[in-house]
């Protein structure tokens, strides 16, 4: 049995969005988005639900979920973090940043790390980001900072 | 020379906001542009010589004029927000700080190529900006500037449609697949020129900087904007500065201006007073350039690039100085290139793979002197052989790398480590010779 199902919240959402489009198909993304504002993550139960709602095969879901990186297939820690590797970060010091956020984070299953590529920002170098939320020109002592708050 | 059309209004507080925007003369295109003809508009961009400034540069009234006269399907103006190639991040300025004037744009686009509907697909991680641009929308629609019910006597609907992290959507017909609900693989190229399709009806893919710089020119006129810059890259164009540089940003300037200028005046020099190595022009999928006595004669033009061995891209100027690690550099993008070739094409997917880790091995001090003839072999390979540039751009980058910095490679691979090579300091004096 499928377990999930949008919010009434979210469907309605939904039932706005189709109408700004041609076609249900293009729905894909905004629906997986809304999918995953949800739940935090996509669920294969999901992809069937949003297939059906989409009027497409279930695995042209599973195709599209698995092709973007922005979907997680399962739950994530709470607190996200999303540190830049490409090159005008690191130039600008990436490495010691992500180092710094590794050893201040190793203890604590609350902090999901990743090394991403050019998230735009490269003016801000070094640059992460915590729950989607730019922070540019890094220093260990901006980190402690944002890392502060949350704890 | 900086000049500012595009981001007159970044600096003003609140530029964001409607009341603001129309105090400092958002929307007054609008009347001119709606009591022309579309086709005059179109004329009108086309005499500016207003090229695309997402990458290619191609010009932007031709692709206009692609799109059918009579027909009875729907017309679409797509806007291209992904901004993902490395060392780009103007557009989002546009989103944040000006975002009614791309409305404005894509209201007289929109008029111009008879679209009714328009979607700007902007990338997932722009949350923010993507926040920004609704509430922009939003305000918009409730001053019946935008929508059904707008006073306008060309409706226009907009509807940001957010990406999940693909570079290749950036790529306009992935652009258009993703849009479709599908995986952003690019599209076979038509053999003759002709519009985008999205669902089978016509449609129009501009970057979001293409479609700010709209405005100006339908109020102004085509001779205002050719005022600017070069006979062949008329107009200015938010060039950006990013790395081993004193005051990384967006300067908007006019085409044609001098890259050492920028470099030192604008940008204030490589940072801690370095000496400057290498210059990537325009974006991370544009050759990089070496710190000679030729880089005094590159302007930032597409002719001028070009005839330089590299591009000018997305104006995105990634610097760096005279420690830098030329074999770790090169890695690093071949890393982003690995990580983000769709898969499609095989040269691209196994071509992508392969010189990572050819690179990779040199770093590790496991490669040999001939593995740098593989890697150009593989470079050459992947070359003109797929659907979309992304692996033509990739071969660009490696063969950039090995024909100015070949003997950095050599030493790493014969010491198992990085060897400084030493750097001129380029003299401050004129260009010397000219370029063919």
């Amino acid at each position: 049995m499928n377990t999930f199902a949008f919010t009434p919240k979210n469907e309605e959402k939904f039932s706005n969005i189709l109408k700004k489009y041609p076609h249900p198909q293009s729905l894909m993304l905004p629906s997986l988005w809304l999918v995953q504002e949800q739940e935090g993550f996509i669920s294969t139960d999901a992809m069937e639900y949003i297939a059906t709602k989409i009027e497409v095969a279930p695995i042209e879901v599973y195709r599209v979920v698995t092709f973007y990186t922005m979907f997680n297939l399962e739950k994530i820690a709470p607190y996200h973090i999303e540190v830049c590797k490409t090159l005008s970060c690191k130039l600008c010091g990436q490495d010691e940043i992500l180092k710094y956020i590794e050893e201040k984070t190793v203890n604590s299953d609350k902090f999901k790390i990743s090394k991403v590529e050019c998230m735009g920002a490269c003016g801000g170098a070094p640059m992460m980001t915590l729950n989607g939320v730019y922070h540019e020109n890094l220093t260990t002592s901006k980190v402690d900072e944002i890392l502060r708050e949350i704890k | 020379m900086i000049v500012k059309i595009v981001s007159e209004k970044f600096d003003i507080p609140n530029s964001h906001t409607l009341k603001i925007a129309k105090e400092h003369g958002a929307y007054s295109a609008l009347n001119t542009a709606l009591s022309k003809s579309p086709e005059d508009i179109i004329n009108i961009i086309t005499e500016s010589g207003l090229r695309g400034k997402g990458g290619g540069g191609a010009p932007t009234g031709t692709k206009w004029s692609l799109m059918p006269k009579k027909s009875d399907k729907p017309h679409y103006l797509i806007i291209n927000g992904d901004e993902s190639e490395p060392g780009t991040f103007k557009d989002r300025q546009i989103l944040q700080y000006d975002p009614h004037l791309l409305i404005e744009g894509i209201i007289i686009s929109a008029y111009a190529i008879n679209a009714h509907e328009a979607y700007i697909y902007i990338r997932g991680e722009y949350k923010f900006f993507i926040d920004r641009f609704q509430e922009a929308i939003n305000e918009a629609y409730a001053a019946n500037i935008l929508g059904n019910n707008s006073t306008l006597s060309h409706k226009v609907n907009i509807t940001i449609h957010r990406g999940a992290g693909a570079y290749i959507c950036g790529e306009k017909t992935a652009l258009i697949e993703s849009l479709e609900g599908k995986r952003g693989h690019p599209r076979l190229k038509p053999k003759r020129p002709e519009p985008e399709y999205y669902f089978g009806n016509p449609a129009t893919v501009n970057n979001v900087e293409t479609i700010a710089t709209v405005p100006f020119i339908v109020e102004n006129g085509a001779s205002a904007y050719r005022q600017y810059g070069t006979e062949k890259s008329p107009g200015t164009m938010l060039f950006a500065l990013s790395g081993h540089i004193n005051n990384p940003g967006i300067y908007e300037m006019t085409y044609g201006s001098s890259l050492v200028e920028f470099i030192n005046e604008i940008g204030g020099g490589v940072k801690n007073g370095k000496k400057l190595k290498a210059v990537i022009p325009g974006g991370a999928s544009t050759p990089v350039l070496k710190a000679d006595e030729n880089l005094a004669c590159i302007m930032l033009d597409y002719e001028s690039m070009r005839s330089a061995g590299s591009a000018l891209g997305t104006g995105g100027a990634i610097i760096m100085d005279e420690d830098t690690d030329m074999v770790e550099a090169l890695k690093n993008l071949l890393e982003f290139y690995h990580h983000e070739s769709c898969g499609q094409c095989t040269p691209c997917r196994e071509g992508s793979g392969w010189v990572d880790n050819i690179v990779g091995a040199i770093l590790d001090g496991v490669a040999q002197e001939k593995d740098l003839d593989t890697l150009l072999d593989v470079a050459k390979t992947m070359n003109g052989k797929t659907i979309c540039v992304f692996a033509p751009a990739v071969a660009g980058v490696i063969e950039g790398f090995l024909k100015n910095f070949r003997e950095e490679f050599e030493n790493y691979i014969s010491e198992g480590r990085f060897v400084k090579s030493p750097v001129e300091a380029i003299a401050e004096a004129s260009c010397q010779t000219s370029l063919e």
